[in-house]
């Protein structure tokens, strides 16, 4: 079993050891699941300790891995032919050109042997390059971040120590799949990564809502599967091997049938559409925000959801082949279509959300077009770089939006009736959003400039026109709708819980330390809410469940009360990864800072070597062609403002009440309220089909003509049987035995020789055997 | 096919032992059940004992021959000896059935089912042991034959006389349904016999000579075999059967059933009718390959209509064992791999979840899906294993049912040469859609009874439903809705561990299966 098959260069410890990130919170899960509830903190205590663990040692990593990269500097590592692409700084001629070659800096891949299945291997192991140890990193940070906000936020809930043994088996599983050595050991993770989002999707399960939202995700996603399924099968079946390196090596060898690979592409991606929210398997996402925050802030924005995107930079050569994405003759191929259009579907149906969470859930759909249509045309670096921008802000911003609820709005989500003007009671929540959300806007200086303008310039500068329209136009309606959240939540006037509107107690002079001690002068309720998760005694706060799906998660929100107006914030377990990532939302983006000439990220991650990934040029920056989106986004902010202010805002305008009067802004209205009417036909129509009529009819044969012929059979046989009794066996008295002798000898050469009397040596057997089973039963029933 | 011969009467041990268990259990008063039950769990537990120690001597390093063989002359005048041997094909099968005995005993200790009469009821588990373990050693077609309809008899009364309100009709036709294939499959054999010069019945001497039947005839031959096993795994068009027999059977009778009783049939595929024709075989397995996939598709989408949930488990076995079928259909080692690895994962899979619905029928007395609803509240833990077990069966990877799905649609992508390409992988797609299918009737399932509130027909704990409530229930009354106890823990724990085991590390079966299958598919690679 630990035939170690890789050879494995001076890389240091961290590199070589990387595996262990994903094992150590594995091991985690067991350790809550079994032993957590008996714990003094259930459990949280060992997920934070494992996720600090792994960030440790993603760090280590992390170190190791740039230290291997530059000193490649020119030496020929791992003896792999290097072919150079690209020079650090863009827009020079590549520089094999001038005879200079970009070394291949060697992945640090180890193996063991998992199983053996007619002389195939199957193997466990690690694949560590840029993109795993970027992955891996961010994975654990935000991991580490989200389980320190959810300490307080979901302090006191039913299934508190399950929460926790969820979130740490999700991050062994996307760990897993991100160092996944094969494409079996990627299909592992992305399983457990589905397993353990029905679990957190439904962590309030006994609202039906809650339980079929969980269902819709995995199934939703489950759809996709069959893709990665027959993909992984047709690759392996063609190529004869699951090795991701392999398998990349094979794909760009000029003499692999493209066939093959389209075809692989096609259901692979089709995977990706599934777990990465893309059009048309879209739905489940914003509907997964049933579960607790943390979890749409982990799993729904910067992790899981970004999966799909991983598998496709993973294995981008064979889709970047199969697709021919080089061919610039092309304008347009499967994912680079199925990003698009899911930039613009998901923003257009961010502007009708009042629900703060669904808006940001449509707009990571929204992002994650836009990464995957920058795969789609060929700007590896730049989508992969927004996967790691857009980690930091996206997860801010949810954290935010969980912040808002948990303090300020009473556990509602509900931006038109429950929030507005918060923005003097939650300063730093203020701040960080503001900031997040001017990075996902794309705004100069933030980090999601950094890489979504990028995507969109690699667009053009890749002759994909069409697609550098849709991103200017996304990069517009991403302001708008951002805009209309931002001016919701935290201008105008405090509408409904936000203005107190609710049934809090006035206890105004909470400490934020207090929250994170049990002990405080609400001890009374804290003390029943820790008993209550102690041992799963539902009832106790099933009472508190009332009003609302989002609302499961305790008491003690009643705690936090708008006060004099004051500044009022979220405390400070809630507030510290906010700060954090607020500040990351910003600084990010300067890994790879175009403007600035700063390239560190695509030197580090981009894989280089012509053996193993494709050749890409890059686009130059220049401000002159970053002017448009530029221009769009503050356009797409002064618009947005002033329709804003018109429709939500003080005065009377004559934008109120539009959809009420104008038949077609209506029906616009009715048509992205119902989100396309998608739901409509996946859940009326496909699944309800399939569920019921279909379904049904199966049954129907079922039970009327397949067994109704069994049955029929079996009536026709004790007829016959009573006929030859009454008419046959009564007057030819031996008339079986020779009866069937007949027969026999009628049932042609084939079987000549059954016939020749020897079968009565058998029946001589079988009655033999009955009478003996005769006897034991008289005597079994004595 | 080289044997190996040491201990040779290791196996007889192993599967006439449960014999002189019955043996004592006919002396001993019918009113004495405690005895009756200790005597049988003994029986059963130096069964797996040896079983234990079978594995112990097993040589790993030659799992591809037949070990422990013994052969003697049985019935002289028609050449059939009394042949017995294990490789890697049945070692893990015949370990399986073992050790499922022993925790159906366990479960018996207070689940015996009404009318009770634990004395014959336990007899006829052991003499179904001694079927089970004799079908998985048998090296001649006629020991084969005998124990397999050895097997038939005492399920036969388990579910006649144990059984639900239906169980005349149910048990009647299990009955006759699988005699019925069992008829053709000893025609299939006679002719067998004859046609390789009636020397022997013995199954390495048929695998020698049964290459060179003419074709034509061979084809028939396999036919009658096909309709013998293909009634017992079932496959579709012949799985009627099963949904009846195991909604009315006992949950015992339920979980061997779907543990062992249907991997006779796909063993009998594997070790019996494509070695011995191969060149039938071929010809055979697109129609194999077709039914098994109809059977998938067939079966999710019959489980989806179901409204009983042991109604809906037992469609679910025709979905599984599509899968097992389409592995085998493919002819190539890395299918039979998967469809063996496929029976045990099923076997432990399905078994558990019949014990769980036996244990929520016993609580609840009903299995009607939508009476029942937040089972997780009422029965925590429970829950927790029923959600398991749902994961389980619809193949997630780390648990075992993914070994025998996955592979087998790798599988389905090359099968064997001089097999249509287009056509099984054609049969890939619609079976990876299986699986999709899989997870929908499985967490629809899961979401109607175990999330959700109580139903509050259930909800008061003074609440008697005593409508055909198991009047034999000695210490639960009808009102007490509980979670796990600890005859349940015992006799569950082995199976949901080896789920985990197993899936995490799957070389444990693999190793020991694939020589044995490399040895047999060779002669599809020539």
């Amino acid at each position: 079993m630990l035939a170690e098959t890789a050879a494995v260069a001076t890389s240091g410890w961290f590199l070589e050891h990387a595996f262990l990130i994903p094992v150590i919170p594995a091991i985690a899960f067991f350790v809550i699941i079994f032993f957590g509830k008996r714990m003094p903190k259930h459990g949280s205590e060992v997920g934070i300790a494992s996720m600090l663990a792994g960030l440790v040692l993603a760090v280590g990593a992390t170190w190791q891995w740039i230290q291997r990269v530059e000193s490649a500097g020119g030496a020929d590592e791992g003896g792999a032919i290097a072919r150079g692409m690209y020079g650090f700084a863009r827009g020079l001629v590549p520089q094999a050109a001038e005879g200079k070659a970009e070394p291949y800096v060697e992945p640090v891949i180890r193996s063991w042997t998992w199983w053996q299945s007619g002389g195939f291997e199957f193997s466990v192991g690690q694949h560590i390059d840029g993109l795993a140890v970027m992955l891996l990193l961010l994975v654990t940070f935000i991991s580490t971040l989200v389980q320190i906000f959810s300490l307080d936020y979901v302090r006191g809930d039913r299934r508190y120590t399950h929460f926790f043994a969820s979130l740490t088996l999700f991050s062994a599983g996307m760990l897993t799949m991100v160092l996944a050595e094969n494409t079996v050991q990627l299909i592992l993770g992305w399983e457990i990564m589905g397993l353990c989002s029905f679990m957190l999707i439904g962590h309030w399960w006994e609202e039906q809502a809650n339980s079929r939202a969980a269902l819709k995700a995995f199934f939703t996603v489950r759809v996709g599967d069959m893709g990665l399924l027959v993909g992984v099968a047709i690759l392996f079946g063609a190529f004869g091997t699951f090795s991701i390196q392999e398998t990349s090596r094979i794909a760009m060898d000029p003499a692999t049938s493209q066939t093959v690979l389209l075809w692989a592409a096609i259901a692979l991606f089709i995977a990706c559409i599934g777990k990465s929210g893309q059009f048309p398997l879209h739905t489940w996402l914003p509907d997964a925000m049933a579960g607790p925050t943390p979890v749409s802030s982990l799993l729904h924005s910067s992790t899981m959801v970004v999966a799909g995107v991983f598998l496709v930079a993973r294995m981008y050569p064979v889709f970047y082949n199969g697709f021919d994405i080089a061919q610039n003759g092309n304008s347009a191929n499967f994912i680079a279509v199925i990003g698009g259009i899911t930039i613009i579907i998901a923003a257009g149906l961010a502007f009708v959300q009042s629900d703060i969470k669904k808006v940001l859930a449509y707009s990571t759909v929204s992002q994650l077009g836009y990464m995957m249509m920058g795969l789609g045309v060929g700007a590896w670096t730049p989508a992969v770089f927004h996967i790691f921008t857009h980690a930091f802000f996206k997860c801010c911003l949810f954290l935010c939006a969980g912040s808002i609820s948990h303090t300020a709005s009473h556990h509602s989500f509900d931006m038109r009736k429950d929030m507005g003007g918060l923005r003097k009671r939650m300063p730093i929540t203020f701040v960080a959003w503001m900031v997040s959300t001017a990075a996902l806007c794309g705004v100069p200086f933030f980090s999601g400039f950094f890489s979504k303008d990028e995507i969109i310039d690699n667009a053009h500068h890749n002759g994909y026109t069409v697609f550098f329209v849709i991103g200017l136009i996304g990069a517009f309606m991403t302001t708008a709708y951002m805009t209309r959240a931002t001016y919701l939540t935290f201008f105008g006037k405090a509408r409904g819980a936000a203005a107190g509107h609710s049934d809090h107690g006035d206890d105004a002079e909470e400490h934020e330390m207090e929250h994170a001690e049990p002990l405080d002068d609400h001890a009374p309720v804290l003390a029943m809410a820790h008993a209550a998760h102690g041992h799963d005694t539902h009832d106790t706060h099933t009472a508190a469940v009332a009003h609302d799906a989002h609302d499961a998660h305790d008491s003690h929100g009643a705690h936090h009360k708008p006060a004099f107006g004051l500044a009022e914030e979220s405390p400070i377990l809630l507030v510290f990864p906010i700060a954090i990532l607020g500040v990351l939302a910003v600084l990010s983006g300067y890994i790879n800072a175009a403007p600035f000439g700063i390239e560190k990220f695509l030197e580090w991650v981009e894989p280089r070597g012509g053996e193993y990934a494709p050749t890409i040029d890059h686009a130059t920056f220049t401000w002159a062609k970053a002017m448009p989106s530029i221009v769009l986004v503050a356009l797409g902010f002064v618009v947005s403002l002033a329709i804003c202010r018109s429709i939500y805002g003080e005065a009377d305008s004559k934008l109120k009440g539009l959809t009420q009067r104008n038949a077609s802004a209506r029906a616009g209205y009715a048509f992205l309220a119902n989100k396309y009417y998608l739901d409509a036909l996946y859940e009326k129509v496909i699944v309800h089909g399939v569920a019921h009529p279909i379904a049904n009819a199966v049954n129907w044969v079922n039970q009327n003509v397949i067994d109704g012929i069994v049955n029929a059979v079996g009536k026709g046989g004790k007829g016959t049987g009573e006929w030859v009794y009454r008419n046959i066996d009564q007057t030819l008295v031996d008339g079986t035995v020779n009866g069937s002798g007949s027969v026999a000898r009628g049932t042609g050469g084939a079987l000549r020789p059954t016939q020749s009397g020897k079968v009565n040596q058998y029946g001589a057997l079988l009655f033999g055997a009955a009478a003996v089973a005769a006897l034991v039963l008289v005597l079994v029933n004595t | 096919m080289e044997v190996i011969r040491d201990q040779n009467w290791l196996l007889s041990l192993g599967v006439f032992l449960p014999l002189a268990g019955v043996l004592v259990m006919l002396f001993i008063p019918k009113r004495d059940e405690l005895l009756q039950k200790q005597v049988a769990l003994v029986t059963a537990l130096a069964t797996l004992g040896v079983g234990v120690y079978t594995l112990t001597q097993y040589d790993y390093d030659q799992s591809a021959k037949l070990q422990f063989f013994a052969s003697t002359e049985w019935i002289k005048v028609i050449n059939s000896g009394y042949t017995i041997g294990l490789d890697g094909i049945s070692l893990p099968l015949y370990f399986l059935s073992m050790v499922v005995t022993v925790l159906v005993m366990i479960y018996s200790w207070d689940h015996i089912p009404s009318p009770g009469n634990p004395k014959a009821f336990l007899i006829l588990m052991l003499v179904l042991q001694t079927g089970m373990a004799g079908t998985f050693v048998a090296q001649d077609l006629i020991l084969f034959f005998v124990f397999f309809e050895v097997v038939l008899l005492p399920m036969y009364f388990m579910i006649g006389v144990w059984g639900g309100e239906q169980r005349q009709y149910a048990s009647l036709k299990f009955f006759l349904y699988t005699m019925f294939g069992s008829a053709l499959m000893l025609v299939a054999f006679l002719a067998l016999y004859y046609k390789t010069g009636a020397q022997s019945f013995s199954i390495p001497y048929l695998i020698e000579n049964g290459i060179g039947i003419d074709k034509d005839v061979a084809i028939w031959i396999f036919a009658g075999m096909f309709i013998g096993f293909a009634v017992k795994v079932p496959m579709f068009p012949f799985h009627t059967w099963l949904p009846d027999a195991h909604t009315q059977a006992p949950t015992q009778g339920s979980v061997i059933l779907a543990a062992i009783l249907l991997k006779l049939g796909t063993y009998g595929f594997v070790r019996i009718a494509i070695p011995i024709l191969p060149q039938a075989a071929i010809e055979w397995a697109p129609v194999i390959g077709i039914l098994a996939v109809i059977g998938i598709i067939y079966g999710a989408l019959g489980c989806l209509a179901q409204k009983d949930m042991k109604r809906l488990i037992a469609f679910s076995s025709v979905a599984h064992m599509g899968f097992v079928m389409l592995g085998i259909s493919t002819l190539t080692s890395i299918g039979i791999n998967a469809a063996l690895f496929g029976m045990v994962a099923h076997g432990l899979i399905t078994g558990m979840l019949f014990f769980v619905a036996g244990s929520i029928k016993e609580r609840y007395h009903t299995l009607e899906i939508s009476r029942l609803s937040g089972m997780l509240l009422q029965m925590p833990k429970l829950g927790w294993i029923l959600g398991f077990c749902a994961m389980a069966s619809l193949g997630l990877p780390g648990l075992a049912g993914f070994w025998g799905e996955f592979p087998a649609i790798l599988s389905a992508y090359q099968p064997a040469p001089g097999l249509s390409v287009g056509l099984f992988r054609t049969l890939m797609v619609i079976a990876a859609l299986g699986t999709v299918l899989a997870a929908g009737y499985l967490l629809w399932l899961y979401q109607r009874t175990a999330f959700g509130t109580v139903n509050p027909e259930f909800a008061t704990p003074s609440h008697t439903h005593s409508l055909g409530a198991a009047g034999n229930d000695e210490h639960h009354g009808h009102d007490d809705i509980h979670d796990v106890t600890v005859f349940e823990w015992i006799a569950w724990a082995p199976l949901l561990i080896a789920i985990v085991v197993l899936g995490v590390y799957p070389q444990l079966l693999f190793k020991v299966m694939d020589p044995a299958v490399t040895e047999m598919v060779k002669v599809f690679n020539k």
